[in-house]
């Protein structure tokens, strides 16, 4: 009789939280559209082959107009002789363009633009180039700041085709390229693993977390907990919700990159699935705790952000933390979504099976029970 | 009007609070309350807003632990005995907002399952609480009067002894109101729950209950049955007039007169209370008259629950 009672309770609370999650259009835009879409842009913004346009603006030598419309000087002379010369059209200042082709690396655009001083400073500060190109007592001076790689690589290309004087840069010439074509060594092999970690986190903070904040300031767990409803069966139906949505989200994200991009599971699907379910369970916990006495959801709000915007900025999601200061390393390793990640990654690209995951789903799992026995501790229902 | 003490009655309360004591950071919401509610007897806790009535059920519902005092139910505390008074107590918290996206079926059926209970009583109390039609709707889109509807569905659904309810119509227009009020009067004839219900409507007091207390500030200030509480404390009359335009009547204008008169200078109404309407009358026409202040309606009747509020608190109930 207990036991029917009980897990009469249970089923019904998860279909509960079920529908109420599914019955919101914006939970399926965020759980499921917006982790393609993001993967989608990403996976074709760093994947893709497509064409690089370098822009460097070029210091007018003089004041004077040429009349023979031949400019002197080492740039000049380079760009009438190598580039195709682009009339001013549209929003677009005359501009000359090279195009430099290569099988394995595609096609490089560059364009030069004739400017004053002013006018490239402001073009530089609006992002729109990151090299400025001025011709000083006949030698060639790159103006750029040393710390932009991006900038320092269109300088050694800018620099090795004005050195030989050919429009062509040493990649071009095909001295030996050999694209790595290795699974799980692309940009979106790397990225999948992260956006299925911050799923997870986002989730579980927000569907959990300001869930729950916002059915204390409805007044509606109170009007729960003042049946004999059991708050254990609370809250464990909706941690196995989020764990049954969080599930079916990474399948979906995990089946499309697969189909759009060919990223597969170097390791074992046990493995995927433990340190998944360990994510989970630290993050359901965090999620309690974190929801634990809040009414208001501006507070909630504010406290999720707290939580969720450092480990989004450090865990490496998009790009590796390892160009974070190495002092900040070990203490970046130890957020969970680091873990999560990295653990997740560890299967993705690398074929990590179950030891190799072991240690950080253990510490996952741990977390979660931790911040999951307080939050329930001080838990107010009222 | 209030039906007189009926059969239904027992000799043990059902809820017995004594001496009860509440507060929340500097504010004292309860302070001092002794309340007895017998078996089948539907009471009505009357007060305006920020009387304490709010505090004093969560207290009874075991929402709230009383600073000092005790509360039983059933002859029980509330400590240690949680699961047994949730199974025979239903309640209806003042604006409990439900998932927005359940159906009325699907909501009542959530709380069903907390009770054990099948679908087949979750039928019963939507054909009770008349949603029949709003059976496949989604919460959010209900109206306030069905909203209050399924709170008090919900509240009925495990067949409680004790029924408490705040303000279950707040807000309500008067149709909505007087469909809530049908449900609960069905049960009161089936004589099997006690009802407690906060209210600032007199009319709602009136209409339902056997019992009304009067609470202010913290502090219950009369109770009785309504004939009783009028017997008591309202004997006599009410003369109420209002006075044409151009009548030059100010505060000031009325000090010194016979009658010690309520003057609101705004609605150009006064109003006043009589031992003897066959004496005072007169001499209130004749007053008037001396002055030739024109009269523009007036009315003689008996006090009501809300004179007797004015008279205890200097304040009006819907204040």
């Amino acid at each position: 009789m207990n036991k029917r009672i009980h897990t009469g309770q249970f089923t019904r609370l998860f279909a509960a939280h079920f529908k109420e999650i599914i019955r919101k259009p914006e939970v399926i835009f965020w759980g499921v559209i917006f982790p393609i879409l993001m993967s989608l842009g990403l996976g074709i913004a760093f994947t893709g082959k497509g064409d690089i346009v370098r822009t460097i603006a070029v210091i007018e030598t003089g004041m004077r107009p040429d009349p023979a419309g031949i400019p002197a000087g080492a740039i000049d002379g380079f760009l009438e002789r190598h580039a195709e010369k682009i009339p001013a059209r549209g929003r677009h200042p005359a501009r000359y363009r090279i195009d430099l082709d290569n099988e394995n690396l595609g096609r490089t655009t560059f364009y030069f633009i004739p400017t004053p001083w002013e006018e490239a400073r402001t073009l530089l500060k609006r992002g729109n180039l990151n090299v400025i190109m001025e011709e000083a007592a006949g030698r060639i001076q790159y103006h750029f700041d040393p710390l932009n790689t991006d900038a320092q690589l269109t300088y050694l290309k800018l620099s090795a085709m004005f050195t030989d004087n050919r429009a062509e840069i040493p990649a071009s010439r095909d001295e030996g390229i050999r694209p790595l074509a290795l699974d799980g060594t692309r940009y979106i092999d790397f990225l999948i693993p992260g956006l299925i970690a911050m799923n997870i986190m986002m989730s579980c903070m927000w569907g959990m977390s300001y869930g729950t904040i916002e059915k204390r300031s409805r007044k509606l767990l109170r009007r729960m907990v003042a049946t004999p409803m059991r708050k254990s069966h609370y809250l464990a139906s909706l941690m196995a919700v989020r764990i049954l949505m969080n599930f079916i989200e990474g399948v979906l994200l995990v089946v499309f990159a697969w189909l759009m991009f060919d990223v597969s599971i170097q390791g074992s699907i046990i493995a995927v699935l433990a340190i998944f379910i360990a994510g989970n369970i630290a993050f359901g916990g965090i999620a309690m705790f974190t929801s634990s006495r809040t009414a208001s959801t501006e507070a909630g709000n504010g406290l999720i952000n707290a939580i969720v915007m450092p480990m989004m900025v450090l865990s490496g999601i998009f790009f590796s933390y390892h160009n974070f200061p190495d002092w900040s390393i070990p203490l970046i390793r130890i957020l969970p979504l680091t873990m999560l990640t990295d653990g997740i990654r560890g299967v993705f690209i690398e074929g990590a099976g179950i030891p190799g995951i072991a240690l950080p789903a253990g510490i996952l799992t741990a977390i979660g029970i931790f911040f999951f026995s307080i939050g329930l501790k001080i838990f107010k229902w009222h | 009007m209030a039906a007189p003490a009926s059969s239904c009655r027992a000799a043990d309360p059902v809820i017995d609070v004594q001496a009860v004591y509440k507060s929340f950071d500097s504010v004292e919401a309860v302070k001092g309350v002794d309340l007895c509610i017998m078996e089948g007897e539907f009471t009505a806790i009357l007060g305006p807003n920020g009387a304490g009535k709010t505090t004093l059920v969560e207290m009874i519902e075991g929402i709230q632990q009383p600073d000092q005092g005790s509360i039983r139910i059933m002859g029980l505390p509330w400590r240690g005995n949680e699961d047994a008074l949730h199974r025979i107590m239903g309640i209806s918290l003042q604006e409990t907002r439900f998932v927005d996206r359940l159906t009325v079926f699907e909501t009542i059926r959530l709380f069903a399952g907390f009770y054990d209970l099948d679908n087949g009583r979750v039928g019963e109390v939507i054909h009770m609480t008349g949603l029949g039609e709003k059976r496949n709707a989604y919460v959010v889109e209900l109206s306030g009067g069905q909203r209050q509807r399924l709170a008090l569905g919900l509240a009925l659904l495990n067949h409680p002894a004790i029924l408490i309810l705040d303000e279950p119509t707040t807000g309500l227009d008067p149709n909505a109101r007087r469909e809530i009020w049908s449900i609960l009067l069905a049960l009161k004839k089936q004589c099997r729950t006690s009802l407690v219900l906060t209210t600032h409507y007199m009319e709602e007091a009136e209409q339902l209950c056997d019992r009304i207390v009067i609470m202010d500030g913290g502090k219950i200030l009369a109770q009785g049955s309504l004939d009783q509480l009028l017997e008591n404390h309202c004997a006599g009359k009410i003369i109420a007039f209002s006075l044409e335009p151009d009548v030059d009547a100010s505060d000031a204008a009325w000090m010194g007169g016979p009658f010690t008169v309520r003057w609101d200078p705004d609605q150009r109404k006064g109003s006043f209370a009589v031992t003897q309407i066959e004496n005072d009358l007169p001499a209130f026409i004749d007053y008037l008259k001396a002055r030739q202040w024109k009269l523009k309606d007036m009315e003689c009747r008996r006090k009501t629950l809300d004179d007797l509020f004015i008279s205890m608190t200097g304040r009006r109930l819907n204040e």
